[in-house]
C-alpha cells in the first residue's frame, strides 16, 4: 500500500538526503495556513525530526518559534499528524523554552474519551513539557491512566511517572496502590477492548486493526516504578519479591505466576541478589529463588540469575573454593578489562578480609586495579593487615599494584610511603625487596613532596639489608638526591655507618656516595668532616674502596674538574649516539678516523629521563615533519655547506620539537643575534587548505626581542619550479609596535620538498607584548614566467605565543610562593562551549600553558578546577587557576586566577580570553 | 547494578559508509554519556570502523555494551552501559528492527528507511521512550505506528472553490518539481 506506492513514486528519492535547516525552518509557515493539510505537515515534521536526529544543533529562539507553530496542528484531527506532532513536542520540549503552554492541549488528549493513540502519546508528551509543581492538577488523569486496561496507556502513564519521580516523589509515592494494581492487572489478551491504532489505508480514519500486545511490558514499567517508590523499605521490597515470585518453585513458568515479562523478571532479580546481599537472614530464601530462575522459560531471565549468583552467592559463598573460583576469574578479567570488573568492586571489597589469603590478595590487586581514590586508604589499611601471611610472589604483585596506584593517585602517597617502609622491614625475599625499592625510588622521582621521607626510609633500610645490590642502589640514590634537600649532614651519618660495617662493594658504593655530598654541598664544615671520612677510608683493606676515596679527595681539591666528574649532569642523547655509530660502523672510510664524540648532542640526564617515557608516545608525525623541516633549512643555508652534514643527519628521535626550531634557527646567521629561542608556538597553523596547489603553514617563534614567523611552503604541482618565494605581511592595525626587520625568501621550491621563508618582526618596546593580526600574501616567481602573488589566510599573534609551557609538579606550593600580589581574578561566561572538556582544551591553547595535576581532563561534566602553568617571555612564571562550572542552559561559565611575579603579566594574559 | 528502568543510551543508525541516517541519544545530560555533537561523531565513527567488518552482533566499545545487526547499507545498534543484560539489549534492537523491517516490507536499505523516515521515527519512539523500553513487540510497535493517509486535505472536494482548486494543483505542482530535484 503506502509503502509500495513511494516504491513507484520515485521522485520521493532524495527528499532527505540534502535537508538544510534554513530550508526547513522557512517552510514551517505552512503549519500556519488554514486549512491544514495533514499529509505535507507530516512531512514537514519528519524533516524537523530528521534534522534533530541527524545532530543539527537547534538555537532556543529557533526552537520556541518552530514548537508554537507545531502547536497550531492541534486544531487538525487527522491521527497520523497528531501523532508526528508529540514526538516534535516532545523532541522541542529540551530546547525550546514555556512549552508548558501547549499543557491544556495535551490534557484534552489525555481525557478516557480521546482516541487511544491519543492519550498513550499526549501523556508522554506531557510528562516531557511539565513540572513538578504542575503534577497534581494532572495527579488524577495518570493515576486513572496507570490502571488502564490498554497496555500501551497503562505502560505510557508508568514510564511517564518513572521520569518525573526525582522531581515528583511526594506526590508519585502516593500512587503505590495503583501501581501495584498495574503490575497485577490481567494478560493483555484477556482485555476484549484492547485496540490499537494501525490506521488503515481506508479513509475511514477509525477501522482499527487490533493488536493485543503479548509482551505484558508494563509490569516491567509497573515493577520498576514500584521499586523506585519503596526502595529504601527493605520489607516492603522483600514483600514485594516473595509475592511475585509466586511462592516458590512451583509457581515458575506456569500461568499461574503473576509476572509475565521476562525484563520485569530480570528487576526481580536485581532486587533479590541487593537483598540477598544486605541482609543475611533472607540468603537462604533468596537464593532459592535464584536458582529456581535459572530455569525460568526465558534466557534473559536465567542470564540475569546466573550472573546474580555468580556476583553475589559465589563471591560471598561460605565455601572457599567458590570465592576462590570467582574472584580469581574477575582478576584475570580485571588485567585487561579494568572497567568491566568496576561494578563488582563493593561485592569485592568484602572479600579482602576474607580468611583464605589468596581470595583475599586476589580480592585487594583486582580492587587495586579497578579501584578509585576514595578507596585506596582502605585499602592499604586491610593490606598492612595481612602482608606478613601471604607468600611473597603476592606480595611482589601487591608492591606493583601499589606503585602503579601511588603514581594514579600522588594525593595519596603518604600512605602508601608509610605502607612500603612498613614491608620493607618485614622479613622477605631479593625479589619481594626489590619491587619495594624500585617502588620507593618512582615515589622519589616523581613525587617530589615526598621525597625526604622516602630517602629516610631507605637509609634506615640499608642499615639492616642483606642484599648488596639494593643497597648498592640505594646509596647512589642517596648520593644523588641527598645533596638537594635541606638537611644533607642527616645522610652522610648513614652512608658513613656502610663504610665501617660492609663488605666492600657497599664500602665502594658508599665512598662514591660520599664524594657526591662533598662537591655538592656548599657549606664548608660538610666538606670538612667529608674530607675526614674520606681519609679514614684510605685505610681500606680493598683496593677499590682505596682507589676511589683516594681519587675523590683528589678531586675534592681542584673544584673544576670535580665539577667535571662528579656534578656533570649531562650525559650523550642515546638514540643520536647509536645512529651515529651505526653510521660509522657501516661507512668504511669513516672507520679510518676516530669517532668523533663530540658531534653528539649532549643532553641532561632530567632530559633523557623525560625522553625515555616520552618515547612510547613519539608521534610518528612530528618525527617525519622534522625531517621535511630539516632539509628544507639545507635548501636555504647553500652557504653552510660544513654544516650541512650535521643538519641533515636524522634528527634523533624523541628530541623535543622546540630542540628542533632551536637547532634549525640557529643554523640561520642572520637570527645569530637575536639570542635563545624562547618559545614557539606548538603546531604549525595551516594557512591554506591541504589540497591547494601551494600549501602554507606557519610558526611564530618568540626570541627575546625579536618574533620570527617561518612559513613552511611546499609546492604541490609537479611541472612547476617556484623561485624566491616569500610572505608579504601586513598587520591589520597601522600603529602596531613592531618593526619588520628581515624577509628571508625561500630560494627554491620544487615539487613537494617543503621550504621555509622567513619574516621577522622586532618589538619596538620591549615593555609591550603586542598582539595582533595579520595578513599575508605569498609571493613567488615561477620558473620562466612573470611574478605573481597568492593570498593566504590571516595570522593572530596571540598572548599565548609568549608563553611557554612548563611542567610543574607543586602546584600548591608555586601558587603560594607568587601570592596575591601579581593576581588577577576574572569571571567568564563562555556561553559557546558545549563541555568542560572542550572549554579546557580551548583555555590551554588559548593561554599555551601546560595543565598540570593531570587536571587537563575534567573528571566531572559540571565541575572543574584547571591548573596551568607557564613561562611569559623572560623567563617570568606563570601560573592559572580555572574553576568552571557547566550547565546545557548557560554554558561554560568560568572564573579564572592569573598569578605572575609582575601584576602586568597576569593582566596581559587574562586579556586572551574573550 | 542497575536497579532502574534506564536500559538504552542511544540508538543509531548508520549507512554503509558510516554516515549517520539517524541517532538518538537518551537522557537529559547527567545520563548522557555522549551530550555533545562532537562526543557523538566521535564514538560513532569509532563504533563504525568496530564493526563495519566484524560479523558479530554484539561488542563491548568504550564502555559500553553495544548490540547491532546489519543489513545491506544500514547498522543499527543499540547501546547500553557497560554491566546492562547483553540479552534485554538485544531484544530491544530485535523489536525495533523487526518492527521497522515490518513497516519496509523486509526491504531493510538506506533509501527506503529515508523514503519512510516518519514511520521509522514514530517506531522508534514506540519502542523507546527516553531510555525505557516501552515496548518490545515488534507487531505492537507497527500497531502503534501511524500511517499518513493519501488524501492531502480535510476540505471535502464540494467546498472547494475555484481559486482553492488551482492553488491545490499548483501547490502539487510544486511539490512535484520540489521532489524531482
Amino acid at each position: 500500500m503506502n509503502v509500495s506506492k513511494k516504491d513507484e513514486d520515485s521522485g520521493n528519492l532524495g527528499i532527505f538526503y540534502h535537508l538544510d535547516k534554513t530550508t526547513v525552518l522557512q517552510e514551517a509557515r505552512v503549519f500556519n495556513e488554514t486549512p491544514i493539510i495533514p499529509r505535507k505537515c507530516r512531512l514537514l515534521l519528519t524533516k524537523i525530526i530528521y534534522l534533530l536526529y541527524l545532530g543539527e544543533p537547534l538555537g532556543t529562539k529557533e526552537a520556541t518559534e518552530l514548537f508554537f507553530s507545531v502547536t497550531k496542528l492541534f486544531q487538525s484531527k487527522d491521527i497520523a499528524l497528531r501523532q508526528m506532532v508529540y514526538l516534535v513536542i516532545k523532541e522541542l520540549s529540551t530546547i525550546a523554552e514555556d512549552v508548558i503552554m501547549v499543557t491544556s492541549s495535551l490534557m484534552k488528549d489525555m481525557q478516557p474519551k480521546s482516541e487511544v493513540i491519543y492519550r498513550a502519546n499526549a501523556i508522554r508528551a506531557l510528562c516531557k513539557i511539565i513540572d513538578a509543581s504542575m503534577l497534581p492538577s494532572v495527579e488524577r488523569f495518570l493515576k486513572a491512566a496507570i490502571i488502564d486496561k490498554t497496555p500501551s496507556i497503562s505502560s505510557a502513564a508508568l514510564v511517564s511517572s518513572y521520569h518525573l519521580f526525582p522531581a515528583g516523589k511526594d506526590v508519585i509515592r502516593r500512587w503505590a496502590n495503583e501501581v501495584h494494581e498495574a503490575i497485577n492487572s490481567k494478560p493483555a489478551s484477556l482485555v476484549g477492548s484492547a485496540s490499537s491504532y494501525l490506521t488503515s489505508f481506508s479513509t475511514g480514519a477509525s477501522s482499527y486493526a487490533t493488536q493485543p500486545s503479548t509482551s505484558n511490558i508494563n509490569q516491567y514499567h509497573a515493577l520498576g516504578l514500584l521499586y523506585l517508590i519503596r526502595q529504601h523499605d527493605r520489607m516492603a521490597v522483600t514483600k514485594v519479591i516473595q509475592q511475585l515470585a509466586g511462592g516458590g518453585r512451583s509457581g515458575f513458568g506456569s500461568s499461574s505466576s503473576v509476572l509475565r515479562n521476562p525484563f520485569a523478571y530480570c528487576l526481580l532479580i536485581r532486587y533479590a541478589a541487593k537483598i540477598l546481599d544486605e541482609d543475611p537472614n533472607s540468603r537462604q530464601q533468596m537464593y532459592e529463588l535464584l536458582e529456581a530462575w535459572l530455569r525460568h522459560k526465558s534466557d534473559i531471565v536465567n542470564f540475569e540469575a546466573a550472573k546474580a549468583i555468580l556476583l553475589q552467592l559465589f563471591l560471598s559463598s561460605p565455601k572457599p573454593t567458590q570465592r576462590f573460583a570467582a574472584i580469581r576469574a574477575l582478576n584475570k578479567l580485571a588485567m585487561t578489562h579494568p572497567t568491566a570488573v568496576q561494578p563488582c568492586n563493593l561485592d569485592m571489597e568484602n572479600l579482602i578480609t576474607d580468611q583464605n589469603r589468596s581470595v583475599a590478595t586476589f580480592a585487594i590487586t583486582t580492587l587495586l586495579k579497578t579501584g578509585n581514590e576514595a578507596s585506596v586508604d582502605r585499602l592499604m589499611k586491610q593490606i598492612t593487615g595481612f602482608m606478613s601471611e601471604i607468600s611473597d610472589e603476592f606480595k611482589v604483585i601487591v608492591v606493583d599494584a601499589i606503585r602503579s596506584l601511588c603514581l594514579k593517585f600522588p594525593s595519596k602517597q603518604a600512605v602508601m610511603l608509610n605502607f612500603l617502609s612498613g614491608v620493607l622491614r618485614d622479613e622477605g625475599g631479593y625479589e619481594f625487596k626489590r619491587a619495594v625499592v624500585e617502588a620507593i625510588f618512582d615515589l622519589v622521582k616523581f613525587i617530589p613532596e615526598c621525597k625526604e621521607a622516602a630517602l629516610a626510609h631507605l637509609c634506615e633500610f640499608i642499615e639492616d639489608c642483606e642484599f648488596t645490590k639494593l643497597s648498592v642502589r640505594v646509596l647512589h640514590l642517596l648520593g644523588v638526591e641527598g645533596p638537594k634537600t635541606t638537611t644533607p649532614t642527616k645522610y652522610i651519618r648513614y652512608i658513613y655507618n656502610r663504610v665501617i660495617l660492609e663488605n666492600s662493594i657497599v664500602r665502594a658504593a658508599a665512598v662514591s656516595a660520599l664524594a657526591k655530598f662533598g662537591v655538592s654541598v656548599g657549606d664548608v664544615e660538610v666538606k670538612k668532616s667529608i674530607k675526614v671520612l674520606l681519609t679514614r677510608c684510605l685505610d681500606d683493606n680493598d683496593d677499590e674502596v682505596r682507589d676511589r676515596a683516594t681519587l675523590y679527595l683528589k678531586l675534592l681539591e681542584d673544584e673544576t674538574s670535580a665539577e667535571k666528574y662528579v656534578k656533570d649532569d649531562s650525559t650523550y642523547s642515546l638514540s643520536a649516539l647509536e645512529k651515529q655509530l651505526v653510521q660509522y660502523v657501516s661507512t668504511s672510510e669513516a672507520t679510518e678516523k676516530p669517532f668523533d664524540l663530540s658531534a653528539i648532542p649532549k643532553i641532561t640526564k632530567a632530559q633523557a629521563e623525560a625522553e625515555n617515557t616520552r618515547a612510547r608516545n613519539i608521534d610518528h608525525n612530528t618525527t617525519s615533519q622534522t625531517l621535511g623541516g630539516v632539509s628544507a633549512t639545507n635548501v636555504i643555508n647553500t652557504s653552510i655547506t660544513t654544516a650541512s652534514r650535521d643538519v641533515t643527519t636524522p634528527t634523533p628521535a624523541g628530541l623535543d620539537q622546540q630542540h628542533v626550531y632551536a637547532r634549525k634557527l640557529a643554523a640561520i646567521p642572520e637570527f645569530a643575534s637575536y639570542g635563545e629561542l624562547f618559545t614557539s608556538s606548538n603546531k604549525p597553523i595551516d594557512l591554506t587548505e591541504s589540497e591547494t596547489e601551494y600549501v602554507v603553514s606557519c610558526v611564530k617563534h618568540i626570541f627575546k626581542e625579536h618574533i620570527i614567523f617561518q612559513f613552511n611552503i611546499t609546492n604541490t604541482l609537479n611541472d612547476t619550479l617556484l623561485e624566491n618565494a616569500s610572505v608579504v605581511m601586513q598587520p591589520e592595525s597601522d600603529d602596531i609596535s613592531l618593526e619588520e626587520v628581515l624577509v628571508l625568501p625561500a630560494p627554491k621550491l620544487a615539487y613537494d620538498q617543503p621550504a621555509s621563508a622567513y619574516v621577522v618582526y622586532k618589538r619596538i618596546n620591549s615593555d609591550e607584548y603586542v598582539l595582533g593580526s595579520f595578513s599575508n600574501t605569498l609571493k613567488y616567481i615561477v620558473k620562466e614566467f612573470d611574478p605573481s602573488t597568492v593570498q593566504v589566510e590571516d595570522i593572530d599573534l596571540l598572548a599565548g605565543d609568549y608563553v611557554l609551557p612548563t611542567y610543574l609538579s607543586d602546584f600548591t606550593a608555586a601558587w603560594d610562593q607568587l601570592g596575591e600580589d601579581g593576581q588577577v581574578v576574572e569571571t567568564f561566561a563562555l556561553t559557546a562551549m558545549n563541555s568542560l572538556k572542550d572549554a579546557c582544551a580551548k583555555l590551554i591553547s588559548l593561554l599555551g600553558m601546560s595543565d598540570v595535576e593531570n587536571t587537563g581532563t575534567p573528571q566531572s561534566t559540571s565541575l572543574h578546577t584547571l591548573l596551568l602553568s607557564g613561562t611569559f617571555l623572560g623567563g617570568i612564571k606563570l601560573l592559572a587557576k580555572s574553576r568552571m562550572t557547566y550547565a546545557p542552559s548557560s554554558g561554560v561559565t568560568m572564573e579564572l586566577t592569573v598569578r605572575s611575579q609582575d601584576i602586568e603579566i597576569s593582566r596581559f594574559v587574562i586579556g586572551a580570553i574573550a | 547494578v542497575n536497579l532502574t528502568l534506564y536500559t538504552t543510551t542511544a540508538v543509531i543508525l548508520l549507512d554503509g559508509d558510516g554516515n549517520r541516517i539517524l541517532s538518538k541519544y537518551y537522557g537529559s545530560t547527567g545520563r548522557n554519556a555522549y551530550p555533545s555533537a562532537k562526543e557523538q561523531k566521535a564514538f560513532e565513527k569509532g563504533l563504525f570502523e568496530k564493526t563495519r567488518r566484524a560479523n558479530g552482533e554484539i561488542i563491548l566499545y568504550d564502555n559500553h555494551v553495544i548490540l547491532y545487526r546489519n543489513n545491506i547499507d544500514v547498522f543499527f545498534y543499540v547501546v547500553g552501559s557497560a554491566e546492562e543484560n547483553e540479552l534485554i539489549l538485544s531484544s530491544i534492537l530485535n523489536a525495533f528492527y523487526e518492527a521497522v523491517s515490518s513497516i519496509l516490507r523486509q526491504q531493510v536499505e538506506k533509501r527506503a528507511i529515508l523514503d519512510n523516515l516518519d514511520l521509522v521515527v514514530l517506531a522508534l519512539d514506540e519502542t523507546i521512550d527516553d531510555g525505557i523500553a516501552l515496548e518490545t513487540d515488534a507487531s505492537v510497535i507497527v500497531s502503534r505506528v501511524s500511517r499518513p493517509r493519501t488524501d492531502t486535505t480535510d476540505i471535502p472536494i464540494t467546498e472547494q472553490t475555484l481559486i482553492q482548486a488551482y492553488q491545490t494543483a499548483k501547490e502539487r505542482f510544486a511539490e512535484r518539481v520540489f521532489k524531482g530535484v
